[in-house]
Formats: structure tokens, C-alpha cells, sequence
């Protein structure tokens, strides 16, 4: 059962990543992406972390995604033009990006690590819940915790300057 | 199912995101296949998370959905502000900073 939630879900994320570079009107990518973001929500699901599938649900799926698809709404998707600044880019790109799969998979496969070969030790009841993140962000991750919010208010007051429609003054 | 097939997947994920920056112009794209990446980043932070039977890196999934959340918001604000200055929206042209 298990491993047929993990192939379904599996094959959802790599459908919807290669959606996402696939399609040639970005409000599709977005939409794709949509549904790479819900598998990795059940993949983390079966990792028993209740917590991260429910943030990534509500926070990327739901919030980040909808601001995507307004920018799409505002900007429009031109045509991308087929002309490439190196010759053989379309070529050569998928050839890097094999090769580097291959050597992550090396890496990780052939490293010391004898756990990756099991599904991991027994956990405790409630293992991932949102009691257990919250008590370690408050308690443990405290100064990591305040320093993303910290960033998070610099990220909104940067987007706003950037964006915000300005006076000439010339 | 074993740890080692999450792994697999998060790298082929990853790899696909590198894929998707090299071939793609539009900068929105681009962003999205960040996003990839970083997901894919995500996942193995949790898989390893669940391998060793500690909590710790799922707060850091959390801490890295934060900065890409932080990373979205400043590309599509340079995004909009491009697309008012009515330059193309295509990395290839937006090139004055290149010596």
C-alpha cells in the first residue's frame, strides 16, 4: 500500500516538474507546478511529517501559488524565442543535467550511510505533529525561528520598493 | 519503501530544476524551476529527517520554505518592475550588466 502511494505520488511530482519546463505559456508551468507541490505534500505525508505537508499545502500551494498566477495575470506570457545565444544549448543542457543526476545518485547510493537501506527507525507517537515542530522552533530553533521572520518582513517592505509605482521626479 | 528511493527521486527532482533554468528564457520560469530545486532540497531534508528519527530537519524544511517564500516575493517584484520599465522579459536580452 505504501509503495504504491509512493509510485503514484512519485509519478505526480516528476509529471508536474516536467510540466513546469515543458509547457510554453507560463500560467501552465504555474498550474503544473501546482501539482508537483501536492505529491511532495503526500511524499512528506508518508515520511510522517503531518506538520511540513500541511505547511506546504497552505503556505506554497495555497498562498505563494496564487501569487504566482497574479503576476502571470499581469504580465501576460509572451512566446519565448526559439534563438539560442550558444549553439547546441538544447543539446548540451539535458546532457548536464543527466550527468548530474547520475552523480547525485552515486554519491548518495554509494555513501557509508547503512540506514538509507531502511525505512528508518520506529518513531514516537507524534512524530512530526505540529506540537513537536512548535516546541522545537520555540525552544531549540528560537534565534533561527526569529531571524526567517526577520527576513520575511525585509523580503515584503523589498517587493513593495521594488514594485511600487513611482513619481517621476525628472 | 526505503530512504535511498526518496533520495533518488529528490536528485532526479533537482536535476530536472537545473535542466528547466538551462533551457528555459523567461525569468518567471526560471523562478518556478528554483522553486524545483528547492523542493527537491526539501524533500531530502525530510527523508533524511525520518532516516535518522529526529525532528530537527523537518524545522529546517520549514526554515527553507520560509526562504523561498522570501525568494518569490523579490523575483516577482523585479519581475514587475521590469515588465513597467517595458523591458523584454527574457534573461537573454536583459543583459547591461554583462562586462
Amino acid at each position: 500500500m505504501e509503495a504504491v502511494v509512493f509510485f503514484v505520488a512519485a509519478i505526480g511530482a516528476l509529471g508536474g516538474a516536467f510540466g513546469v519546463i515543458a509547457m510554453r505559456n507560463p500560467f501552465y508551468s504555474v498550474l503544473a507546478l501546482i501539482v508537483h507541490l501536492f505529491s511532495l505534500a503526500a511524499l512528506f505525508l508518508l515520511l510522517t511529517s503531518a506538520f511540513v505537508a500541511a505547511a506546504q499545502v497552505v503556505v506554497y500551494a495555497g498562498a505563494v501559488m496564487v501569487l504566482y498566477v497574479f503576476v502571470v495575470a499581469y504580465v501576460g506570457g509572451g512566446g519565448e524565442s526559439a534563438w539560442e545565444p550558444i549553439p547546441g544549448q538544447r543539446f548540451l543542457a539535458p546532457l548536464l543535467a543527466i550527468a548530474l543526476f547520475t552523480e547525485l545518485s552515486i554519491a548518495v547510493l554509494g555513501s557509508a550511510l547503512k540506514a538509507l537501506e531502511t525505512h528508518g527507525p520506529d518513531t514516537p507517537n507524534g512524530f512530526g505533529d505540529p506540537a513537536a515542530i512548535g516546541r522545537l522552533l520555540l525552544e531549540k530553533f528560537l534565534l533561527p525561528f526569529e531571524a526567517s521572520s526577520i527576513l520575511l518582513l525585509l523580503a515584503a517592505v523589498g517587493a513593495i520598493v521594488l514594485a511600487a509605482r513611482r513619481r517621476e521626479t525628472a | 519503501m526505503n530512504i535511498s528511493w526518496y533520495i533518488v527521486l529528490s536528485s532526479l527532482l533537482f536535476a530536472t530544476g537545473v535542466l528547466g533554468i538551462l533551457i528555459r528564457r523567461s525569468p518567471m520560469v526560471i523562478l518556478l524551476c528554483l522553486e524545483l530545486m528547492l523542493n527537491a532540497g526539501n524533500l531530502a531534508l525530510v527523508a533524511f529527517s525520518r532516516m535518522v528519527g529526529n525532528g530537527q530537519g523537518q524545522v529546517f524544511a520549514v526554515i527553507v520554505m520560509v526562504i523561498a517564500a522570501c525568494e518569490v516575493v523579490v523575483g516577482l517584484g523585479l519581475i514587475v518592475a521590469i515588465f513597467r520599465r517595458k523591458l523584454p522579459l527574457n534573461v537573454d536580452d536583459l543583459r547591461e550588466l554583462r562586462g
